[in-house]
């Protein structure tokens, strides 16, 4: 039964060239699409490069303060938050603290280059692993001495140094300010805001003495590292119960929200705890997959119910030889499904084609993509899923047509 | 074998109401070869449509080989017509996307049967037609004549008792017509099985056993 279903289903398809076109196009583009979309959305959340610890390390992004008046100031925190309030924790072994790449210009022989910096602490360096194509980072007695050194990435270094060998010892100046390289360092993608930069500092060469504001907020962010992977549930209790006893800042404010989250969590951190960023973007997601599947969904739909009377003989004769209206319902999805399934298949190979592309062209700089074979797997029960979907109104349509009238026209 | 009881017909649209068929009353014994003549539009189409539970008439009863049929639902009036009856249509109605045999195996796709089984038979009731050397063409690379052939193998693949046929010679030359009117009759004869057959034509209805007339939905002979 079902290889004549098959049969009749290619045959139909090859008749109907255009139609299959227009359907298989639009199964297989919005499959690609969310294929392509999802491998990049791994890379920003799923590449861990070079914080391989993230199992074990919770951030702290942000601090919300809640005022009487229901208003919020929200943003990042202080470094006197970190190495004051974080540092009282028990069960963080590491605390890293920086802030976002700022930018800046320099000039090599006279030309002008654009370099992002930031500042870090030592203890993100034992978080962080890097990979150090030569030299180290810098170390806490560095840092407390204020020495003015830098690591930088391999990108700046060949665009600021030019094709040399080595560069630590070197001076790279920015801000007429002289760092003397001691480590150069394998690029990290620029969606990884929390450990993307060019050039890294210690955070005690800044002109600004970070360490003196005692406030809370800030522009730094941490990463509180735990022994072990069991320890981080207390980590994050702990951390919580020290916020709860934190003093408020001034008398308007009313309540303090910060939160130590797991990495995903917190990249999509809003500050507002009523507003949680997860399900946020689920949302957000969701609504976007919805409606991009839907869209040729909607379109099988409508060519679907148009087929209804050029198949009527079909429909008609099947009748009359013996198909209950429910024999056609069945035959007609699995048409349906087989056609979507195929939409699907060739959406996979074009995703494969895309992301192979994308990947040889360099696009965007330090990003490799790779399919997410959970979202080729979903996608493929999307398309399963839509099948049946737009098959069933049409198909139902379909059966209820009157056998005498189906035979009638044409 | 076939009795039609009071049959009434009544086509409603939003302006016009059609008597199709006013009062039939008819029987058909089994083995017969009934043909139906009179002008178009005087309802022919109907009573056949109705004999064969593809419309349900206004009024009136029908049983087919002693089984009333105004209580079946739509699955069993699927496989009431599945293993009683056979339909043959002026048009041929063809599946022209399905191969001949596929389309000949058609109604046996809805029985419980085998793919072999389901070859065999359908191969043999193309031999019947002669038509064997032509399985694998399509509807479309057939003549007329050749079409009506398969619409009949089909109609007999399953082996059903009665066989109802739309004006079967309509769109042939009468040199096709007259083949077609043969293999009808040789069923007739050997195997049988009960004919009612619609047609314009004098000289097919003179073949058969029986001729009725309608006339404006009425029997008139
Ligand atoms: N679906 C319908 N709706 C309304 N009226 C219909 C419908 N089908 C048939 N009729 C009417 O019923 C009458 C009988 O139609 P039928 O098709 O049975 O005629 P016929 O004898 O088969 O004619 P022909 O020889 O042209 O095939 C006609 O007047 C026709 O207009
Ligand atoms: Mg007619």
């Amino acid at each position: 039964m079902l290889k004549n279903y098959f049969k009749i289903a290619i045959a139909v398809l090859r008749r109907r060239k255009f139609f299959t076109f227009i359907s298989l196009f639009g199964i297989s583009f919005t499959l690609t699409i969310l294929l392509v979309l999802t491998s990049f959305l791994d890379k920003i959340v799923g590449d861990s490069y070079p914080d391989h610890k993230r199992d074990r390390s919770l951030y702290v992004s942000r601090m919300s303060e809640i005022r009487k008046d229901n208003g919020i100031n929200s943003g990042p925190l202080s470094f006197y938050f970190f190495d004051h309030y974080a540092r009282s924790l028990k069960t963080p072994v590491k605390i890293g603290i920086t802030n976002g790449a700022n930018n800046t210009n320099t000039y090599v022989n006279n030309k002008k280059i654009t370099v992002n910096y930031k500042y870090t602490n030592a203890d993100y360096w034992d978080i962080m692993e890097y990979d150090f194509v030569e030299g180290k980072a810098f170390t806490k007695q560095q840092i407390d001495r204020g020495d003015k050194v830098t690591v930088i990435s391999e990108d700046i270094k060949k665009e600021y140094f030019g094709d040399v060998p080595s560069v630590v010892g070197k001076y790279f100046e920015a801000d007429n300010i002289k760092y003397r390289v001691i480590g150069v360092v394998k690029n990290v993608p620029v969606t990884s805001y929390m450990t993307y930069s060019d050039i890294y500092l210690p955070y005690t060469v800044a002109k600004s003495d970070f360490t003196k504001d005692k406030g809370y907020s800030g522009v730094f962010f941490g990463i509180l590292l735990a022994n072990s992977k069991a320890d981080v549930p207390r980590m994050q209790a702990e951390f919580q119960s020290m916020i709860q006893r934190l003093p408020m800042e001034r008398k308007e404010f009313i309540k303090i929200a910060c939160h130590a989250s797991p990495y995903i969590v917190s990249y999509v951190d809003t500050g507002d705890d009523n507003r949680s960023g997860v399900t946020m973007v689920l949302t957000a997601v969701g609504i976007f997959v919805l409606l991009v599947m839907l869209l040729p969904a909607l379109n099988l739909v409508n060519i679907n119910i148009t087929r209804i009377m050029e198949r009527s003989s079909e429909i008609g004769v099947r009748k009359a030889f013996g198909a209950s209206s429910n024999t056609l319902v069945y035959q007609f999805i699995v048409e349906n499904i087989i056609l979507t399934l195929l939409g699907g298949v060739i959406g996979v190979v074009l995703s494969f084609i895309a992301i192979g592309v994308i990947n040889s062209a360099h696009l965007i700089p330090n990003l490799v993509l790779s399919i997410n074979f959970t979202v080729l797997f979903i996608g493929l029960l999307i398309c399963f899923f839509f099948g049946l979907l737009s098959g069933v109104y049409p198909a139902w349509r379909m059966s209820k047509l009157n056998v005498v009238t189906a035979l009638k026209a044409q | 074998m076939i009795r039609l009881q009071n049959i009434e017909k009544v086509y409603r649209t939003d302006t016009i109401e059609t008597l199709a068929l006013n009062s039939i009353n008819l029987d058909v014994a089994r083995g017969e070869f009934l043909s139906i003549m009179g002008p178009s539009g005087c309802g022919k189409s109907t009573l056949l449509n109705i004999i064969g539970l593809l419309d349900l008439p206004s009024k009136g009863a029908i049983s087919i080989s002693d089984q009333k049929t105004d209580h079946l639902s739509d699955k069993q009036l699927a496989q009431f017509r599945n293993k009683k009856l056979g339909f043959i249509f002026q048009s041929y109605h063809l599946i022209n996307d399905l191969q001949v045999l596929d389309n000949v195996e058609l109604p046996l796709l809805y029985r419980n049967t085998t793919a072999k089984e389901r070859k065999m038979l359908a191969t043999e009731a193309l031999e019947k037609v002669g038509l064997a050397n032509r399985i694998k063409h399509f509807p479309t690379q057939l003549s007329g004549g050749q079409r009506q052939r398969v619409a009949i193998a089909r109609a007999i693949v399953g082996r059903p008792e009665i066989i109802l046929a739309d004006e079967p010679t309509g769109n042939l030359d009468s040199a096709m017509g007259n083949e077609i009117m043969d293999i009808l009759i040789s069923l007739n004869r050997n195997e049988g099985t009960t004919i009612v057959m619609v047609t314009h034509d004098e000289n097919m209805a003179h073949k058969t056993h029986r001729l009725v007339r309608l006339f404006d939905g009425s029997q008139v002979q």
